[in-house]
């Protein structure tokens, strides 16, 4: 498997001078299996620039792990959508009382999008059940609710040359008086359990955090203490808040003194991780 | 162990903070969770407890009727948001272990309905009440 990020920061795409190194758009991760089919990993505005360096697909499953607009809001510019030989199949969570389809229709319509979803010339299927586990061309997948506002999940790939954790929105330790806790306790413990990469939500620090408790978000040593817990192999802080500028995340990643035995990572636009060579191979695009 | 649905995460995180006992059972009635307040109830504190199962945590309460008649299983309001899938509120005695008193407690227990319908267990909150 072969994991390229194509946006790593959260909340809002944050283009300008400050941000070059590590990137603004939002949310995307572009997994390649080794059969080379093609799973997208969320659709923030990083998913525009994939698009643009596809060549001919057959076949784009993106999966949502949940609908806040940093994670769709690059939809409606992936050029698979808009091509009427390719099978699109959409993967997201359904909310109580409303479906994939109509939640995603809200942003991808008028007035706040000129093409209705219903309009895009791809042959397009949704899928709303994701809980669990379901197979995909060339990779399994498991999609486990998470702790973040809203119906949110995280997904688990694995292929024969790897495994992926992917939980851009998380926030395990959400009331817990001592982190971490138990894992049978522990929100995405079973998704994170054991894999070579984990790309995990790292976009407070401590003190920021003090003052958004409940918003979803973890600290980076809450997602270092989480990938401590699932015994991952590779942490990559991933979610960038967006008031944080490349200097400030040089800084904030560089505090990190590797005690917890973790190897992490600041996600950068552009990395790239290939899964089943030892050690990760790292690639900067 | 597996990890628990993150509904119930957020049931026992909740839970935690509150001040009256609340437990947590699993679908089949199995109690695995308790808060502060109910360590206090059983006298057993849950860092240090196995997950009991429906008839040994019912055996600890010796939940009865205001009456002191025992309350038929199907009546127990734990058994009726299990089996039933439906709240229920119930004014009851129970036995607080420590002193061997019988606690006059107002008992609501509700299912745990998770998303997509899961049926995910149910949670119970005994309510102190004037004897």
């Amino acid at each position: 498997m072969r994991v390229e990020l194509w946006g790593v920061r959260g909340s809002l795409p944050t283009a300008g001078p400050t941000t070059t190194r590590y990137g603004g758009n939002t949310s995307c991760a572009a997994v390649r299996t080794d059969e080379g089919n093609l799973v997208v990993l969320d659709a923030g505005s990083g998913i525009a620039a994939l698009g643009r360096s596809l060549g001919r697909e057959e076949r784009v499953d993106i999966l949502l792990t949940h609908l806040h607009l940093d994670h769709i809001q690059g939809l409606g510019f992936f050029a698979p959508l808009f091509d009427e030989t390719c099978d699109v199949h959409i993967w997201g969570p359904a909310s109580p009382t409303v479906g994939l389809r109509p939640r995603l229709t809200r942003y991808l319509s008028p007035p706040l999008f000129p093409v209705a979803l219903r309009d895009l010339p791809c042959r397009l299927t949704l899928h709303e059940s994701t809980l669990g586990s379901f197979e995909l061309p060339g990779v399994s997948c498991r999609a486990a609710l998470v702790c973040h506002p809203g119906p949110t999940v995280g997904y688990r790939l694995s292929s024969p040359s790897g495994s992926l954790a992917y939980l851009p929105d998380h926030e395990p330790a959400l009331g817990m008086r001592f982190f971490p806790g138990e894992s049978a306790w522990t929100s995405g413990f079973e998704l994170a359990h054991g894999v070579d990469l984990l790309l995990h939500d790292a976009q407070y620090d401590d003190l920021e955090y003090a003052g958004r408790v409940g918003w979803g978000h973890s600290t980076l040593g809450a997602a270092i203490a989480f990938a401590k817990l699932a015994g991952v192999r590779e942490l990559v802080a991933f979610h960038h808040d967006p008031s944080h500028d490349d200097d400030y995340l040089d800084a904030f990643f560089a505090r990190y003194d590797g005690t917890l035995g973790v190897p992490l990572t600041g996600a950068r636009e552009g990395d790239v991780r290939v899964l089943g060579s030892s050690p990760l191979a790292l690639d900067v695009v | 162990m597996a990890q628990r649905e993150v509904e119930l995460i957020l049931v026992r995180q909740l839970a935690s903070y509150l001040t009256i006992p609340i437990f947590v059972v699993d679908t089949k009635g199995t109690l695995i969770y308790f808060n502060e307040p109910a360590e206090v109830l059983i006298s057993r504190r849950f860092e240090e407890t196995e997950e009991l199962a429906l008839d040994e945590w019912s055996a600890l309460l010796e939940p009865t009727g205001r009456d002191g008649e025992p309350l038929p299983h199907h009546e127990r309001p734990l058994v009726c948001a299990l089996e039933q899938q439906r709240p229920t509120h119930a004014k009851l005695l129970v036995t607080q272990q420590a002193t061997g008193e019988r606690l006059p407690v107002e008992v609501t227990a509700f299912p745990v309905v998770g998303q997509a319908g899961r049926d995910l267990g149910a949670v119970a909150l005994f309510w102190t009440a004037p004897g």
